[in-house]
């Protein structure tokens, strides 16, 4: 025991500091991105648990040094959420590990590091304290000044003032200096905030760039995805280390009430219908297990076909309805299909994919299917060729049979949400190809697929008509002014009848086909 | 009018003069009578169509009788409610306004001219052999070639001798000109296609395949000694040039003999202005079945011992299709088959130089007109 508490004496801070390449502060431009990128979810969470319309305002304005390489940089991120207790401000934003994260919901972070990172980067390569100005909405706003020791991971409050709040202003803003190469980083920053308005059209998001041009990503719905809620485990989900910690701190004296307390969706018949199964009898103490009745135990869990899905009301996906609307508002295409999944699970962890196809409007035509991938709300732009939604739609999807061709300007949104999101890595930009995700991405991926190839031979069909209808508006009027000159005739023949019958004929051709 | 020196001659052109303009009357009413068949389907709101003969290889039989190919019974139909066929039927109506036009002003065109006509009206044709293809077409409907509707090919063939013709056509309507009057010979194009046979001092044509071998029978004066109208096909014959040699044979009764290269190619321009060709199966008066094949046989390459070449592989190719063709039915033909394929030589008309250059017209062309007496 002496080891662990030695290495407890690393700091979290420390920690992170030697090793910020792993959570995305690699280099100036890298650094900023994942800068905007962990202030702005963390803005979002703020609002969204608590139901509230996200009113998101970033500003990055150019402090000193270059504007075409490293510089410095002054970010400030303002959110209307619901703030942030004036006890907590330090820790929340001053100490690694610290925050609001650690239950079985899904939120965009899980950590509660991100942001802080951010506020570490800026403080180690500017030498400058963050300001969080924060409110619950109560009479008073907190502003703090702070940095971060990094060796004792404790903040270090500088200067604490408050201003009285006559508006009851509830929300945080964050303010500091940190070196960054907006240049290169522009265009994904850019990206960034679209693909975001997309995930989050009950968003407003608006950005003010170094050379003071205003970006403004309007929300399109009043609607706001269901908040997450904290559930218990899901039988599927748990291993033998889990297993025990909850045993630990069970109170139930047997193992038919230890199972319908601590495991989502287990009532008295499933318990003892999967204690059967596993051979234990139901009065057992969870206590007195012995490490060879918990494996076994465990195991029966994994393999215990009749225990019901996961609750998914732990996940907050988007629904179909604001996918939809988040495709239509920054993409406008010709033709939307979105698709929700049941929830589903992986080792325990309940997931829902849903996925969206659309056609034409801004969607660029590259000579490929264009793939947004998301997950937990979050737009995943890095290593795309390495993700598991990219495997489904660039190889495990024969798109020929849905009558896509390479030319057509088609647009893919996969959208994991998971209490933990399979990432492979800690850099959290492309997601792992777990065949429980997999092959419910695929499913999703298929059934929208067949839904826009519909969309697609409807206006094939369309197309083809009106080019028949061309051909026969070019050609039958030459046809009655020359047979006129022929016959030496004065007054052509009317020939819009004539046109008026190939239209019909066609809806007749279609009724044939259909 | 000058009178006439052969009553015979004088009663034939009482007898067909005005030929040229019949045929200009019948073309033109043909052409009308396919806009009125449109212009009627219109305004009885039928989608207009037309049905004319199959042309496919399938349709296409020879006619004994008549002495050439013809169509058979086969028949297609383009409708313009077909979109297939609606381009290709506007190209067609577009077409015959064209030349109904053309025909009426009594202007000529070229196929190629109608190619970029069509342009102006936004009827392009994507190639030529498309509006080649539309052309035939309107043949078919109308059953004319396109040289009576004033179109023309690029090719031009040339004709000399005692003939006299009168103009028809614009500018120079009632002018004469006798076809002696220049030693390369008068160029056979639309003007003289359209004009009307007045005075013939010539008892027979005879048809030269190469152009070297005309000249030297104008030198040689064959239109006088033979009294020969001398046509000069320059290879395979133009249709213009084959309907004129059917017009001197069927008008003015002149026996027409064609001399050409020894070897199957030659035979097959021979074959040609006799019984005319598959391709142009749709169209009448086009071929003279009377016409001889007079030289240069295979049997002549032997019995005049001429210079001569190896038949190639082709050739002997070209030959054994001969034999499957009905127009080579012919003892004659089958005998000279026979000979070409038995010798493996072929010789060209020069080759009769070896013995000096007036040997083919004072002893060759003597011989061989006698000899056709028998066949």
């Amino acid at each position: 025991m002496k080891a662990a508490e030695i290495f407890q004496e690393i700091s979290p801070a420390d920690f992170f500091y030697r090793n910020r390449d792993i959570a995305g502060f690699t280099n100036p431009t890298r650094a900023i991105y994942s800068t905007v990128r962990e202030l702005v979810e963390n803005s979002l969470d703020a609002c969204e648990v608590h139901g509230i319309a996200p009113d998101i305002y970033l500003r990055i304005s150019h402090e000193s040094g270059p504007m075409d390489g490293p510089g410095v940089y002054r970010v400030r991120v303002a959110d209307n959420g619901l703030g942030v207790p004036s006890k907590l401000i330090p820790s929340a934003f001053g100490q690694v590990l610290f925050g609001s994260k650690y239950k079985l919901r899904q939120t965009r972070g899980q950590f509660g590091l991100g942001g802080k990172m951010a506020i570490l980067y800026g403080q180690i390569t500017t030498h400058s304290e963050a300001t969080i100005v924060s409110s619950t909405g109560a009479t008073k706003i907190h502003d703090v000044r702070l940095r971060i020791d990094i060796q004792r991971n404790q903040p270090e409050k500088i200067k604490e003032v408050t201003h009285p709040n006559p508006d009851r202003w509830h929300g945080t803003i964050v303010e500091f200096s940190t070196e960054a190469d907006y240049t290169r980083a522009m265009p994904k920053i850019l990206d960034y905030l679209k693909e975001t308005a997309i995930v989050a059209p009950y968003a407003n998001l608006t950005f003010v760039d170094p050379r003071g041009r205003l970006y403004r990503f309007e929300r399109a719905t009043a609607q706001m995805p269901d908040a997450p809620k904290e559930t218990t485990l899901h039988p599927h989900g748990v291993d033998v280390e889990t297993m025990k910690r909850v045993i630990d701190v069970t109170q139930a004296r047997s193992l038919q009430a230890f199972m319908k307390v601590h495991f989502q969706r287990v009532g008295d018949t499933i318990a003892r219908r999967f204690l059967e199964h596993a051979g234990i009898a139901g009065k057992k103490n969870p206590k007195k297990l012995t490490n060879e009745e918990i494996v076994s135990l465990t195991n029966s869990m994994k393999n215990f076909e009749d225990f019901l899905p996961p609750d998914s009301s732990c996940l907050s996906p988007l629904g179909e309805e604001l996918l939809r609307a988040g495709i239509e508002k920054e993409l406008s295409p010709e033709y939307v299909e979105v698709y929700q999944r049941k929830p589903s699970a992986y080792s325990g962890f309940p997931f829902i994919v849903e996925v969206g196809a659309a056609y034409g409007g801004e969607i660029p035509n590259t000579g490929g299917i264009v793939l947004y991938r998301f997950a937990n709300k979050i737009p995943l732009l890095f290593d795309e060729a390495s993700d598991v939604s990219y495997k489904v739609v660039n190889s495990l999807v024969d798109w020929r049979h849905y009558k896509v061709l390479p030319d057509m300007p088609i647009a893919v949104f996969v959208h994991l949400c998971s209490t933990k999101v399979p990432y492979k890595t800690v850099g959290k930009e492309f997601i792992a190809d777990r065949p429980d995700v997999e092959r419910e991405i695929l499913n999703a991926v298929r059934e929208v697929a067949r839904r826009l190839s519909v969309f697609l031979s409807r206006k094939h069909t369309i197309e083809r008509q009106k080019k028949r209808l061309d051909v026969f508006e070019k050609f039958l009027p030459k046809i009655a002014l020359f047979s006129t000159k022929l016959a030496g005739k004065e007054k052509e023949p009317d020939v819009k009848p004539l046109l008026k019958s190939v239209l019909k004929y066609e809806k007749g051709d279609e009724e044939d086909g259909g | 009018m000058k009178k006439a020196t052969k009553k015979t001659a004088a009663e034939k052109r009482a007898k067909k003069t005005g030929l040229v303009k019949e045929k200009k009357a019948r073309v033109l009413s043909a052409l009308t009578g396919l806009g009125d068949q449109l212009y009627n389907q219109m305004t009885h709101r039928q989608f207009p169509w037309i049905q004319m003969p199959n042309r496919s290889i399938h349709n296409i039989q020879y006619d004994q009788k008549l002495r050439q190919y013809i169509l058979g019974s086969k028949s297609v139909k383009r409708s313009a409610r077909n979109i297939k066929h609606i381009r290709p039927l506007t190209q067609l109506v577009w077409t015959a306004s064209f030349v109904d036009e053309l025909r009426g002003q009594d202007r000529t065109s070229t196929l190629r001219d109608v190619f970029y006509s069509a342009q102006a009206y936004d009827m392009s044709f994507t190639d030529q052999t498309e509006s080649d293809n539309i052309i035939t077409d309107l043949e078919t409907v109308i059953g004319h070639s396109r040289e009576d509707f004033n179109v023309f090919p690029e090719e031009r063939s040339s004709i000399f001798g005692n003939l006299v013709v009168e103009y028809t056509v614009p500018g120079y309507e009632g002018k004469k000109l006798n076809l002696s009057s220049h030693p390369d010979g008068m160029m056979i194009g639309p003007a003289l296609t359209n004009a009307e046979f007045a005075e013939c001092k010539a008892d027979k044509v005879i048809v030269i395949e190469k152009g070297g071998l005309f000249t030297r029978f104008v030198e040689e004066k064959v239109h006088d000694k033979h009294k020969a109208i001398l046509v000069h096909t320059a290879g395979q014959a133009p249709r213009a040039t084959r309907s004129l040699i059917r017009r001197l044979n069927q008008e003015l009764d002149l026996p027409v003999y064609i001399f050409c290269d020894a070897d199957p190619w030659g035979m097959h321009i021979a074959m040609v202005i006799i019984s005319g060709s598959a391709n142009a199966a749709h169209l009448r008066d086009l071929n003279t079945p009377d016409a001889k094949w007079s030289g240069v046989w295979a049997s002549d390459i032997v019995d005049y011992d001429l210079p001569s070449d190896k038949l190639t592989d082709l050739d002997i190719k070209r030959l054994y299709e001969f034999g499957k063709d009905p127009r080579y039915e012919g003892e004659l033909w089958k005998r000279e088959i026979e000979t070409f394929l038995k010798v493996k030589k072929k010789a060209e008309q020069e080759a009769f130089s070896r013995y000096g250059l007036a040997y083919i017209v004072d002893e060759y062309l003597p011989a061989k007109l006698e000899a056709m007496e028998s066949y």
